[in-house]
């Protein structure tokens, strides 16, 4: 087996000794016959096709239904490790939420002096429209991704937040069906909590934040584009292990103080939208006048509390990545507490000194778009040629406040399948935090990973793979 | 349940039975191109089974002659050809797939699979793949799919929905099948009751599986007249109008109960049943097989617009 380079955390080993949380997995491994492995490997990929787990890339040809690849050794976490890392995901998503509230409301922060007003009010994110209203339980971002990445034992960092609508979600619910389904000895041989309390959680979280007109038990739907959309098959997955209707834009309509939507029977009132549509497109009377896939008048039902939108409208003004680098500041300043989650030491290009130092470093330096996502558009120092840095030096000077730069991670491995047997790849984590009546997320997360070997960049557009992402029970 | 989920099930079902239904034609085309020809030489039978289609013209103009290699592409390959089988299952698999949470495992599975074997068979050099076997697998497929629906589904509105569109394409397949298959066989109406060619009305019967079925209840020779009892009044053949009439009405009553109120479909789908049940042979014959059945087309059309306006569209009632 081949070993790390030794500035990388490996999950797996320290030294040449296999971790307590993994050993009854390299047996596993080491037990496993090869055919046996390729067959589960196509075994998984079958299952994948069949049930139609696939996102939808077009306009790239080939065939517009990929899958993204499913690795099959698992990653794990120990009770003691997760109880830290919920800790702090829960603050944090905690501490997003009041922010958006606030900045939306007196913006406390901002009088305070520790975030620039321009940043919040000019971010392309935050929706005029939103000052003043205040969502059910003042609650705006209800499920939170939390981009998570290992450096040692006990050393993570946040690489991102996500509080639109972040997805994912679905894979890591199929991953786990389907490690269960192949393997069910290693389930055996190791007490692993159940993630698949998630969807329950969500139809709860949602229904918790139900519009005060709403009486009774409310009617939650999933507010879709479309088929077409590379996340469809995650939507109509949620939809169907809620029991909840998946809509479009034009089955719903607005007449009176509601929102309703067309069935056989009838319109039916519907009581909280779960959208995983960007807020542009959900009102064309109220934010992109050409946008077909939202509902004319959803957001006067909304601001009279007909309706809640989950998430709220303009929540996406705390997840940029000029924004990020507050965040620290806001959970002291909110919540009163230090933050338990560490932010990745960033570097704004739009302030001069900063500027400097990364024009002068960009050799080791990641630098990303301010709201750039999906590992497009950045700049990864090490891994460039000498021309790529220089091209990419220019499109900085043109546009400094375009850009930020955060040091090169040493993210940690984990063991992988490749052709000759397992190796280690560099992977990362997203949990997905609920914030309704409470603040609620399940023992796991999406684990992605970085196929190629050395590679640091693990989204699925890139050549990234999944894995299942195990909690040890206590 | 959602108005445009009603829609895609609706549809699914109907893209379901359109592809049984062209393969069947596949499989009478094949064989009878195997048999003899009384001039000599081989039948060809081929545009008469692109005329029951509906899509002769455009096999004409883009391939221009009846090549058996070239229909079959047309019939099973081609993305141009609306009722190709490969059109049918992906429009029935799309219409499924954005209803998932609308079906059960089963029945998504086996249209989801029936897909990607498809997509299999495009890889296949066209040489190896026999037409028999394509027709066979379509059939043999489309059973699958019919025996998740029916073995898994609840039986609910959504149920209902996609019995409708089955039955109601059905009943115009049958009608058009019969329609075609008389206008080639009897170019004029004063050829009723001459002795007919076997082998084309053994087509007919075997492009709705029937042959078997047919001599069973009938004895002796196979007439006009008894294959348009058959075909039309039988109450036992699946796929009489009678039958398909029956699937609509029953359908259209469970919707109308479970929703408590009852549709202006009913109406039509009534009086449709109650015409077919009474009706006589000679009657039918003294009207005008081929006046009866654009007539009966007609109304088939007439209830599935009244269907679509009721449940599908979305109109706040």
């Amino acid at each position: 087996m081949n070993n790390a380079a030794p500035n990388y955390f490996n999950e797996m080993l320290h030294g040449a000794e296999v971790r307590q949380a993994y050993q009854s997995l390299e047996r596993w491994h080491r037990d496993m016959p090869d055919d046996l492995r390729s067959l589960k490997q196509s075994e998984a990929e079958a299952l994948f096709r069949r049930v139609g787990i696939t996102f939808a890339v077009y306009g790239e040809g080939g065939d517009p239904e990929r899958l993204i690849p499913f690795d099959m050794f698992p990653r794990v976490f120990t009770a003691a490790e997760w109880r830290k890392l919920e800790k702090g995901i829960r603050q944090r998503a905690m501490a997003l939420n009041a922010f958006i509230a606030d900045v939306y409301d007196r913006g406390e922060i901002i009088r305070a002096g520790i975030i620039p007003e321009h940043l919040v009010t000019r971010n392309d994110a935050y929706e005029i429209a939103m000052v003043g209203i205040r969502p059910p339980r003042n609650v705006w971002s209800h499920i939170v991704g939390i981009d998570l990445v290992r450096t040692g034992p006990d050393q993570f960092y946040v690489l991102e937040d996500n509080c639109r609508t972040p997805s994912g979600v679905s894979y890591m619910l199929q991953n786990r069906e389907i490690m269960m389904r192949m393997f069910p000895q290693l389930f055996h041989e190791n007490r692993i909590a159940p993630v698949d309390g998630y969807a329950d959680l969500l139809k709860k979280t949602l229904a918790s934040v139900a519009p005060q007109k709403c009486s009774g038990d409310p009617t939650v739907v999933i507010l879709t584009p479309g088929q077409f959309n590379s996340a469809y098959y995650e939507h109509s997955f949620l939809a169907d292990l809620m029991g909840v209707e998946l809509v479009e834009g034009q089955d719903l309509f607005v007449e009176g103080d509601f929102v309703w939507m067309r069935t056989t029977e009838g319109p039916r009132k519907v009581d909280v939208i779960y959208r995983r549509l960007d807020d542009a497109f959900i009102d064309p009377l109220c934010f992109r006048p050409d946008s077909m896939l939202g509902v004319p008048g959803l957001m006067n039902v909304y601001r009279s509390g007909g309706v809640s939108i989950c998430s709220a409208p303009g929540a996406g003004v705390a997840d940029d990545k000029a924004i990020y680098t507050y965040v620290p500041e806001m959970i002291r300043f909110y919540l009163g507490e230090a933050p338990i989650l560490e932010n990745v030491p960033t570097w704004q290009c739009a302030k001069k000194d900063d500027l400097k130092y990364v024009l002068e470093n960009l050799g080791e330096l990641v630098v990303k778009e301010v709201h750039g996502s999906g590992g497009y558009g950045m700049l990864v120092g090490p891994k460039s040629t000498k021309s790529q840095i220089e091209a990419f030096r220019s499109k900085i000077e043109e546009k400094p406040w375009n850009y930020i730069a955060q040091p090169t991670l040493a993210l940690s491995s984990c063991p992988t399948f490749v052709d000759e047997g397992i190796a280690p790849r560099h992977v990362d984590l997203r949990p997905y935090c609920l914030v309704g009546e409470k603040v609620e997320l399940v023992p796991g997360g999406l684990t992605r990973v970085a196929l190629t070997e050395g590679s640091l960049v693990v989204n699925s557009s890139q050549g990234g793979g999944v894995k299942d992402t195990w909690v040890l029970a206590e | 349940m959602l108005s445009r989920t009603a829609d895609h099930l609706y549809w699914m079902g109907r893209y379901i039975e359109r592809a049984e239904t062209t393969a069947r034609l596949l499989e009478v085309g094949a064989r009878n191109a195997l048999l003899p020809d009384v001039a000599g030489g081989f039948r060809n039978d081929w545009d008469a089974v692109l005329r029951a289609l509906g899509v002769y013209d455009n096999f004409i103009e883009k391939f221009g002659e009846l090549v058996e290699r070239n229909i079959t592409t047309f019939l099973f390959f081609d993305a141009d050809n609306p009722t190709s089988v490969l059109s049918c299952l992906s429009a029935a698999r799309e219409n499924a797939r954005v209803v998932r949470t609308a079906l059960t495992g089963h029945t998504w599975d086996a249209i989801n699979s029936s897909f990607q074997e498809l997509k299999d068979f495009q890889r296949i050099e066209r040489s190896k793949l026999s037409l028999t076997d394509l027709a066979e697998w379509t059939l043999h497929t489309v059973s699958l799919i019919r025996g998740a629906i029916d073995g898994t589904q609840l039986r609910d509105d959504g149920y209902r929905f996609i019995g409708l569109g089955m039955a109601i394409e059905r009943g115009d397949n049958t009608a058009r099948l019969l329609d075609v298959k008389y206008y080639v066989l009897l170019p004029s109406l004063s050829y009723v009751g001459s002795a007919l060619d076997q082998t084309q009305w053994t087509a007919l019967l075997r492009s709705m599986s029937a042959y078997r079925a047919f001599k069973w209840a009938y004895r002796g020779d196979i007439t006009a007249t008894k294959i348009a009892h058959f075909v039309i009044l039988n109450e036992e053949f699946p796929r009489s109008l009678l039958s398909c009439t029956r699937a609509i009405n029953e359908h259209l009553d469970m919707l109308s109960r479970r929703y408590g109120r009852p549709s202006q479909a009913q109406s039509v789908a009534r009086s449709m049943l109650a015409e077919l049940a009474e009706a006589q042979v000679g009657e039918i014959f003294d009207e005008g097989l081929h006046e009866f059945l654009t007539r009966y087309m007609r109304r088939n059309a007439e209830a599935a617009v009244i269907i679509q306006n009721t449940y599908l569209a979305g109109v706040p009632a």
